[in-house]
């Protein structure tokens, strides 16, 4: 991928399957956001291919897109004051052809989203005079409104509080475990740890490595791409819990 | 846990209250700005130099649409059919056309750019329109045939909207920001040179107040051809903007939010840009420069209504057509025998009202 002469993205190969959760880390600017991107099919890429079940996502019309992939950005801003169940309706605009209304079968997966992202008491309210937090579950049930077969989300919980955080990360596990295909570029390594299943590791524009979370998140490779030292903590519960320390000022490049 | 969600105080409550007074204001606002239109329309063919009243109104109009047998035109005198079907029947159309043209333009540019400034002049197609007409009038095209003047600032609002789409778009992409920063140099542009017409037109008097005249919006002299001219574009842009109110709430959301829930971007933008181009030009071509109208006639709605284009297209068209026909009345009659031109009425009565209604409302636009 490239834009401008510049490489944002190079030597990517990575295939997000069904029925699990597959989490994107990296330092700032590695490419992850350019990843999804890329598999959401809203940028082209320069040279090779993003495709979804084989079909290059290139030569496929938006809408068909947009049924079978969701897109979860970072940035929820809404500048307009629509509702709730407004935005979320949204959700369903690839499934409702031009000269059509939404009908009870939209109704329902708008009402079914609303819940499972736990924002039904926000459905009237207007979605400009929500917290962040707020608004990025509000964003997040229009993914699920699509009913799209594979969801990418960039940064989900960025704004959330904790116990919002770890029921998105459920809920994200439970959408897996019905055997969609979810991808989440993710800044918290212990997160990742708990709940990914696989993981791809992005550094500088290109995948360093790609497989089940156990095999990314090796000292040795997270070490070197983060520029930090890992300090694992043993808990009873059988998850380790990463701390990270910052390194000692180097010499030389 | 359960406590803090439940706990619905100050804001929240105000909120969820503003969404339910919304979807009541929707069930009043459609029959209540019908009939304001029905009213208005009626006083604005009945009021003028020769006051006729509303029966005769009535009378004549039903009596020109209707089959002869059916109506009984028996106490009408000619003059006031005349006055009725030929001079002020027409003009009121023509002031409903370009106000509903308008509006719509000013909703779906608002809308491509999320920017609630956006109005048709900040894709030049106002200045290009205008350019086009004042060309019609220095070089004298304009004194040959009624239809010269409306043909030339049509064209020459297309061809401003396509030099500035050409020069804002680069591999395919068009983004709004550059969209918005070309049209407006590109209307500087085309406005100076209006400006250099104009004052080379000086040396005949009469030109160059007809130009100054023409720039200031106006309805004097409108005839059924001008009707005819704008209606077909009217109701083309009408229906095009109809089909995408869903394309654009979701434009409202973001380019890259709309593209991944299924909106071909680049394709809308042009389609919306192409459309409210034919809906200024048209209204340009009957009415001169009329500002305002599709900047706050589309603000004044979303205050009421919401942001939804469902409901605000409709609505702002209706309320356009209103609001024109009533500067339009107020343009005739404050201070006869002199008509104050039309751009200087939506100006004077539009501004005001909005700033009421900016200072009552601010929390429920949402984008201050």
């Amino acid at each position: 991928m490239r834009i401008d002469g510049r490489w944002l993205v190079r030597d990517v190969s990575l295939s997000i399957e069904p029925a699990r959760v597959t989490a994107l880390v990296g330092p700032n600017g590695s490419g992850k956001s350019t990843v999804l991107r890329l598999l959401a099919g809203l940028w082209r890429p320069t040279n090779g291919r993003a495709a979804l079940d084989g079909a290059d996502l290139a030569g496929m019309a938006r809408r068909l897109i947009a049924r079978q992939v969701a897109f979860v950005p970072q940035d929820t801003h809404v500048g307009f004051a629509f509702s709730v169940r407004q935005v979320v309706e949204m959700g369903r605009h690839p499934h409702v052809g031009r000269f059509e209304t939404p009908g009870p079968r939209d109704a329902a997966a708008v009402e079914a989203a609303l819940e499972r992202a736990d924002v039904t008491h926000l459905a009237d309210r207007l979605v400009n005079e929500l917290s962040g937090g707020e608004r990025q579950r509000v964003v997040l049930a229009r993914s699920l409104a699509t009913e799209a077969e594979a969801i990418l989300l960039d940064e989900p919980t960025s704004n959330l509080d904790i116990d919002h955080s770890l029921e998105t990360f459920k809920l994200l596990k439970d959408l897996a475990k019905e055997g969609k295909a979810v991808a989440v570029a993710l800044h918290d390594l212990n997160a990742v740890e708990r709940w990914a299943d696989h993981a791809g590791l992005m550094h500088a524009g290109s995948l360093r490595e790609c497989g089940p979370v156990r095999d990314i998140l090796r000292d040795d490779l997270v070490e070197p791409v983060f520029g930090v030292e890992v300090e694992r903590i043993h808990s009873a519960t059988g998850a380790d819990t990463l701390v990270f320390h910052r390194r000692p000022a180097q010499c030389g490049p | 846990m359960s406590g803090i969600r439940s706990l619905r105080t100050g804001p929240e409550a105000a909120s969820a209250s503003a969404t339910k007074a919304r979807a009541g204001r929707l069930l009043v606002f459609f029959p209540a700005v019908s009939s304001l239109l029905v009213v208005a329309a009626c006083a604005g063919v009945s009021i003028g130099s020769t006051d006729i009243s509303w029966q005769t109104v009535v009378q004549t109009v039903a009596g020109s649409i209707l089959p002869e047998a059916w109506m009984d035109l028996g106490g009408v005198s000619d003059a006031e059919r005349v006055i009725v079907w030929l001079i002020r029947m027409p003009r009121v159309i023509v002031a409903a056309l370009v106000g509903a043209a308008l509006a719509i333009a000013g909703v779906q540019l608002q809308g491509v750019f999320r920017n609630p400034l956006a109005d048709p002049s900040v894709i030049g197609v106002s200045q290009g329109a205008a350019l086009g007409a004042v060309i019609a009038f220095v070089t004298g095209l304009a004194t040959r045939s009624a239809l010269w003047l409306p043909m030339t600032a049509f064209i020459g609002g297309f061809i401003a909207l396509f030099a500035v789409y050409l020069i804002a778009t680069r591999s395919g992409r068009t983004p709004v920001a550059t969209l918005l920063l070309a049209g407006i140099a590109v209307g500087a542009l085309i406005t100076a040179c209006s400006s250099l017409l104009i004052s080379l037109s000086f040396v005949n008097w009469q030109v160059a107040a007809e130009i100054v005249f023409w720039m200031m919006g106006g309805l004097d002299s409108r005839t059924w051809t001008h009707v005819w001219i704008s209606l077909p574009f009217l109701a083309l842009g009408t229906l095009v903007s109809l089909w995408h109110t869903r394309e654009l709430d979701l434009m409202l959301l973001g380019e890259e939010t709309s593209a991944s829930l299924g909106v071909d971007v680049e394709t809308v933008k042009r389609t919306i840009l192409a459309t409210a181009a034919l809906l200024t030009g048209a209204a340009v071509a009957v009415s001169g420069v009329v500002g305002f109208v599709g900047l706050v006639v589309p603000h004044m709605v979303r205050l009421i209504l919401g942001p939804s284009h469902r409901a605000l297209l409709p609505a702002s068209a209706l309320s356009g057509a209103l609001f024109v026909i009533v500067c339009d009345l107020l343009a005739r009659t404050v201070h006869p025998p002199t008509e104050i031109r039309l751009g200087v009425i939506t100006a004077a009565f539009g501004a005001p009202f909005f700033l009421w209604l900016l200072r009552r409302q601010r929390k429920e636009i949402g984008y201050f």
